[in-house]
Formats: C-alpha cells, structure tokens, sequence
C-alpha cells in the first residue's frame, strides 16, 4: 500500500512542479494546491499506514489501544489544510488584485521589480 | 505571567485591541506603540530570566513534554525576542509618519502586530510542528503586508514572494512529516534525543536537505534567494525595513536551530555544504549589489550577501563561530533595518529611490548624512561599529584551525573578507550618488511637518544609537553571544529544561 501511496504522492509532485513553471498565474496557483496535497499525502504515509481503530480513548480507559492508529499525523494532516485553505483563499484574491492592476494573468508581463 | 508567554501576548493583545477598534483607525497607532513598549519590557524580562537560569521553558495546558508543545527561551532566541521587540518599536513609530491612512484604515497596525507574534512564536517554540504554524502566522501577515495598497510593482512583486514561499512552507511540512515517521516525535528536544542513536543515519540527512531547502528559501541563501530582490523593494518602506530586519533573520534561526539540535549526526557533509552555500551566498550577493542603482533593490542583495556570513558562522561549527553568528543577527537586523528606513528619509527629500536621480543631501540634510553614514560604515564593517566585531568573530573562527574544514575555512575567511570589501565599496557607492554628489534638478521633494520629521527620525537615531554603543562596548554583547553559542554546541542544558517540565 505504501507503494502506491508512494507512486501517487511522486507523481502529483511531478504535476505541481509542471504547474508551478507555467507562464498563468492560475496555473501556477493550481500547482500550489496540487503541492499542498501532495504534502499531506506524504505526512500521512511517512508516519507508517496501520489499518487500526480509530484513535478514541475508551470509556474508564486512560491510554488507547495498541491496535489504534496514530492520531498525530492525522492533527498535522488537518492543520495543514486549513492553513493551506486560508493561504489560497488570499492567493486567489491576490491574483484577481494582481491581474486588475496589471491587466493580464502573463507572468512574463510581470518583470517590472526584476531589472 | 510566564516571561515567555507574556512575549507572545503582548502583540497578540495590540492585535486584538486593533481589532475592536476597527471603526477608529486613528487610535490604532497609539495602541501598536503602546503594545510594542509593553513587548519590549517583556522581552527584556524573558532575557533576564535567561541570563539567570541558562534556558527557560514552559509547557503550554501543561501536558508534559514531549506530548505537549514547550515554550522555550534559550540565550539565542531571548537575543532574538529582544532584537524584534527593539526593531517593532522602531517600525511602529516611523509607521505613523510613513503609512498612508487608507492603510491603516485597512488593517496595518493588526497585521504588523499579527507578525511580530508570529515572529516571537517563531523564536520561542520548542515543537517543529508548531514552528511550521508560526511560520504560517507569521507569512500569511506578511502577505497582507506586501499587498496593502494594491499598488502595481507591490502585486507584481508579491506574487514572486508569495509563491515562492508558499514552495517553502510545503517543503518545511513535507520535512517535519518525514522526520515524524522516522523519530516518532516533533519536540525539539525529544528529537535531539532519538537522532542521536539512529539506525540509519543517511535518511537524516536527506531529511536535513529537505530543511535546509524549506528555511533556505525563508533566509535566502544561495540559490534560493532570488524572490528577495525581486520583492522587498516594492511595498511602503516601514513594511519593507521590517522584512528585511525579521523574516529572513527567522529562516536563518531555525537553520541554526536545525542544525545545533538535530542534525548533527553527519557534520562533514550537512555542514560542509553549509560553508560552500555559505561562500555562494556572500559572492553572488554583494555581486547582484554593485549593479544596482536603486536604492532599495541594493539593500536587498546585501541582505543576501550578508545572510552568507551567518551560515558560514553556522557551518564552522565551533563555539566563536555560533557566538559570531548569534552577535551578527543582533547586529544585522539594527543595521539593515535603520538603512531601509533611512532610505524612507531619503525618498521623502528627494522623491525618488533612484541613486542616479538623487544627490546633494549632505549639504541639504548633514544630519541625515551621519545617520546614514553610521549603518552604513557598520554594514561595510570598519571599527569602532558593530559590524567589524561581527565580521572579525565570523573571520577569526575560520582562521581558528580547529574547525572541521582545515582546507575550506580559510578560503571561506578570504571570500568573507573580499566580499566585506565590495560591502565597503557599495556603501561608499551610496553615499557618492545620494549624498556627496551635486544635487539633481529632477528631485521632488515631499513636505516634512515637524511632526512627520520627529517620527522618521527618532526611530533612526535610535537605532543607529543602539550601533555606536554596540561597537564601544562590543565584549559586554560578544560574552553573551559566547555563552548563546556554548548553549547551542552542548544541547543538554536546553534538553534538560524541556524534558524535566514533566
């Protein structure tokens, strides 16, 4: 299982780096995203994929059972949507902001701060 | 209250209040200043607890560590805390003559407190994941920052700093899953513990890549720097002379964290790629620099060039090299902060950033000049200013012979030297073009009520006082630095007040 993890969590890797050299500003926010959930996908196979109950602790019991999976890298896995959603949420207003102010979504349009 | 909770409250608190006080901007500058000064006193005293007890650290909801997120306070990171208070103070006063009010009708002050407590997060955590969230805290702010106001050249150079930073912080995540999997925990101190008897050794150091990747984006080293200059010139100059003083200054921190802590398994190779990075960073930035002629974009690659200094400090590995890292950040961030916010000054005489365009402030502003004069010597490193004790430590501990590098050190220590050199020659470059040279007839020059010349200028005096006393009394610092960098080279006093909360 962890191969095909493995394979999938390379391969969107492979898209968002695509994604990010492209010339639209879209694109390159689509890479972004595709990154963002390559990296969760990696958390979640880098701790180790247990086929185990789910992570709650038992009436009168203080520890959980050894058959649970890990809780920890599934809170990582959350905070890091959410921040990746709140981080994308100002991109993509950024981007509209960016595209009025300068007329075209072309990258190539944008080298004015580089010379 | 806890002296390190108390550091992170203080802008939290400022941020807050800003926040109520939504419907009266006027009032929010009074409210950060306010903040800022309660920030520093709380810095002052987190410093001051760790001078007396070696290393602070607090549990937060009390679950022990390592199953909890530790607030910790070693030397290194109260110099830091201390450092950005100092520098949020200067910005928060020079913001209110500098900030237009349609800014800080828009929420400034909230995001400019929001940062600074995303910085000291930063500083002061002792869990890597939870330095990922101030991280975040921290960027997403400065996003707002660089974009408030919407200006053309602010949203083209924000979509570089964006995306580039967004890259690092996907890296930084990707590391701190891998490193999870193979130790089992995120403490910073836990895991100074189980790397030290890894099995296999080589699949840290490719985890210590992917770190080196995420926080040399975030310090620009070379050849991930180039977001930098491209970016940091752009938004009003308060918010650029924060950037410059604080963020990369964060990325290089956690390098330093990172690598004293965690990674030391494989020195000759992590660090030794270090001292080559290292070498890179300085030539490549002080050559983008000589090309120049915007005021600004100049200073921006001597962020860079100077950042090299503090990984070759970090890369020696030996106790004066970390003490001339730790006395270069506390002398870096003064410096390039008051040279961004003179360069604010200088617009505001003459109306532009270009140096071809400027000229004749000596004889308009002398007083401006000298002010000018003392960052900028400071930064080229001549004595008695700050930045020659900087550079000599950094020079010295590569000429000391007992680094692990007996061939590399020593032309590290030449690079260093020559590039101070070009560091000198840019300086002086400055100072021919907006200060000595006849004055252009093109200058536009906004008016300065009185007002707007005491808020500019106190902040700059401040600082570049804070650089004269530096250099005339550099031993009291350089001590302090030396027992930062015996703190960071022998770990067990910083895993001992973490481990032992429980």
């Amino acid at each position: 299982m962890e191969l095909i993890l493995a394979i999938t969590i390379g391969v969107l890797f492979a898209v968002a780096a695509y994604l990010l050299l492209r010339r639209s500003i879209v694109k390159m926010i689509l890479g972004i995203v595709v990154m963002s959930q390559a990296v969760n996908l990696l958390i979640l196979t880098a701790a180790g994929l247990t086929s185990g109950a789910v992570p709650f602790v038992a009436d009168g019991q203080t520890g959980l059972p050894s058959t649970a999976a890990d809780p920890l890298p599934q809170a990582l896995i959350l905070t890091a949507i959410v921040i990746s959603f709140g981080v994308l949420a100002f991109t993509l207003a950024m981007s509209l902001r960016a595209d009025q102010t300068v007329g075209t979504d072309d990258l190539d349009a944008m080298k004015g701060t580089d010379e | 209250m806890d002296p390190l909770v108390s550091c992170l409250l203080a802008p939290f608190a400022a941020a807050i209040v800003c926040l109520l006080c939504w419907r009266w901007p006027a009032a929010h500058r009074a409210i950060t200043v306010l903040g800022m000064g309660v920030f520093l006193a709380a810095a002052v005293r987190l410093f001051l607890a760790v001078d007396a007890e070696g290393v602070v650290a607090v549990n937060m909801g009390n679950w022990p560590a390592p199953f909890g997120i530790t607030l910790v306070a070693d030397l290194t990171a109260a110099i830091m805390v201390v450092v950005t208070a100092i520098i949020g103070i200067a910005v928060a006063v020079y913001s209110i003559a500098d900030i237009d009010p349609r800014r800080v009708k828009f929420g400034y002050y909230i995001f400019l407190n929001l940062m600074l407590m995303g910085v000291t997060g930063a500083f002061l955590t002792g869990d890597i994941f939870n330095m990922f969230v101030w991280f975040e805290v921290m960027l997403i702010s400065s996003f707002v920052l660089m974009t408030l106001g919407g200006e053309r050249p602010q949203m083209e150079g924000a979509i570089k700093y964006v995306v580039l930073n967004l890259i690092s912080s996907a890296f930084f995540l990707a590391a701190c899953g891998i490193l999870y999997g193979k130790t089992g925990t995120l403490n910073f101190a836990d895991l100074a513990i189980r790397t030290k008897d890894m099995m296999q050794p080589e699949l840290l150091t490719v985890t210590a890549m992917m770190f080196l990747v995420a926080f040399g984006l975030k310090a620009g080293i070379f050849p991930l720097f180039f977001w930098l200059p491209a970016s940091y010139h752009t938004p009003p100059v308060a918010v650029s002379a924060i950037f410059a003083g604080l963020l990369t200054k964060v990325g290089v921190y956690a390098l330093i964290r990172v690598f004293t802590l965690i990674f030391i398994g494989d020195t000759p190779f992590t660090h030794g790629l270090l001292l080559v990075l290292a070498g890179l960073t300085m030539v490549s930035g002080v050559l983008g620099a000589v090309s120049q002629f915007d005021f600004r974009r100049l200073l921006s690659f001597h962020i860079v060039s100077q950042i090299g200094y503090m990984i070759l400090g970090l890369a020696l590995f030996t106790q004066w090299a970390l003490a001339g890292t730790v006395f270069y950040l506390f002398h870096h961030i003064i410096v390039k902060t008051n040279l961004y916010l003179i360069s604010g000054i200088t617009h505001r005489k003459t109306g532009t950033f270009d140096l071809k365009k400027m000229g004749g402030l000596y004889a308009a502003a002398p007083w401006l000049a000298l002010l000018f004069f003392i960052p900028a010597m400071s930064l080229g490193g001549i004595p008695p200013l700050s930045g020659f004790f900087a550079k000599f430590a950094v020079v010295k501990a590569s000429l000391m012979g007992d680094t692990m590098f007996p061939l590399g050190a020593p032309i590290l220590a030449a690079i260093a030297l020559a590039v101070g050199l070009l560091t000198l020659f840019s300086m002086t470059k400055i100072w021919n073009e907006a200060f000595w040279k006849a004055p252009s007839s093109r200058a536009e020059a906004s008016p300065m009520s009185r007002s707007d010349r005491w808020l500019l200028y106190s902040p700059v005096v401040l600082l570049a006082t804070l650089t004269v006393c530096i250099g005339l009394a550099p031993s009291f610092f350089f001590d302090i630095a030396l027992r930062a960098a015996d703190q960071l080279l022998n770990p067990d006093a910083y895993i001992q007040a973490v481990m032992r909360r429980n």
